[in-house]
């Protein structure tokens, strides 16, 4: 059963790469990268299972971690076109460093 | 883990994952949008991670989960910054001799494989030192499961601290050069681009700049 799943997922890493390698918009790829971060953690939770060693959940979700900061950092990227701004804008006037 | 079905498996979830990453070296060495190659190298650290896990060397996982996915993805974002958002297309002459590089580089890499001591060989050099030591010993010293963990973190503590110091060091730099703070180099070049046009009337007010 969890080796039908790991398959399932395996395919869905596929799929998102595909969309990764050709979207036309950058969105499509921020997009893409974020799911086949979510893929991964995924892939290694059942992997833990389908190997007989679930202690591979604790790794799975610092991969959730990592992926949610660059996710972030990514789309910071785009809305600021740097990385010194701060997201949370504080009183008025410092939002446009 | 004794049966062999598991062990097929495990092997075709091995060839599925280098797979992907062959996919997508292939698709970064083809690609010109540098916006691309930077989400494509994302995805190629996150598919090594699972497989280094895969493989059975969580730690160099981690490692290539938190360097590859999280921190180098901003760090080339960074430097997507002080460039140009496209790669020029090389002439198909010019890319002959990095090919054929890469190609000798794989032979011999392959061809050393060849001599690696099978897993789990009692006769390995890693089998003949103090590994079978660390293995006997680490439970009773530290209670922890992973054998590689103690290794690292508790035998050879003081070597670990001093490479997390080196990472540490080497990643301030970059962040200073790439444009993580008011006084990086990306700030720099880009309050000297604004500052052009006025740089002919008045050069007092570059200097000021780059000083404070």
């Amino acid at each position: 059963m969890t080796a039908a799943a790991l398959i399932a997922v395996l395919f869905g890493m596929l799929l998102l790469l595909i969309r990764a390698i050709a979207g036309p918009t950058l969105y499509d790829r921020v997009l893409a990268v974020n799911s086949f971060g979510t893929k991964t953690v995924l892939a290694l939770g059942l992997l833990g299972f389908v190997m007989g060693r679930p202690q591979f959940l604790d790794i799975a979700i610092l991969y959730a971690l990592i992926n949610f900061v660059s996710t972030i950092a990514i789309l910071k990227f785009f809305r600021y076109r740097s990385f010194q701004v701060p997201l949370v804008r504080r009183g008025q006037g410092g939002g446009n460093g | 883990m004794a049966m062999s079905e598991p062990d097929i498996g495990l092997a075709l979830v091995n060839i599925v994952l280098l797979g992907l990453l062959f996919v997508v070296a292939i698709a970064i060495a083809r690609l010109r949008s540098l916006f691309a190659i930077v989400m494509l190298s994302g995805i190629y650290s996150l598919v090594s991670a699972a497989w280094y896990v895969a493989v059975d060397a969580v730690d160099v996982g981690f490692t290539e989960a938190a360097v590859g996915a999280g921190m180098s993805t901003a760090v080339l974002l960074g430097a997507m910054l002080l460039t140009s958002r496209t790669a020029k297309p090389e002439k198909s002459l010019r890319q002959l001799g990095p090919l054929l590089v890469c190609v000798a580089t794989g032979i011999m890499l392959i061809y050393a494989t060849v001599d690696l001591p099978a897993v789990g060989d009692p006769n390995s050099p890693a089998n003949t030192g103090v590994g079978l030591t660390y293995l006997r010993v680490a439970w009773y010293d530290t209670g922890i499961e992973n054998v590689v963990t103690p290794v690292l973190g508790s035998y050879r503590g003081f070597d670990t601290l001093g490479e997390t110091t080196v990472v540490f060091v080497a990643g301030i730099a970059v962040a200073l050069l790439l444009g993580f703070g008011e006084r990086s180099l990306a700030e720099t070049i880009r309050n000297e681009d604004k500052s052009l046009p006025k740089a002919n009337k008045k050069p007092e007010a570059e200097d000021g700049e780059t000083d404070s």
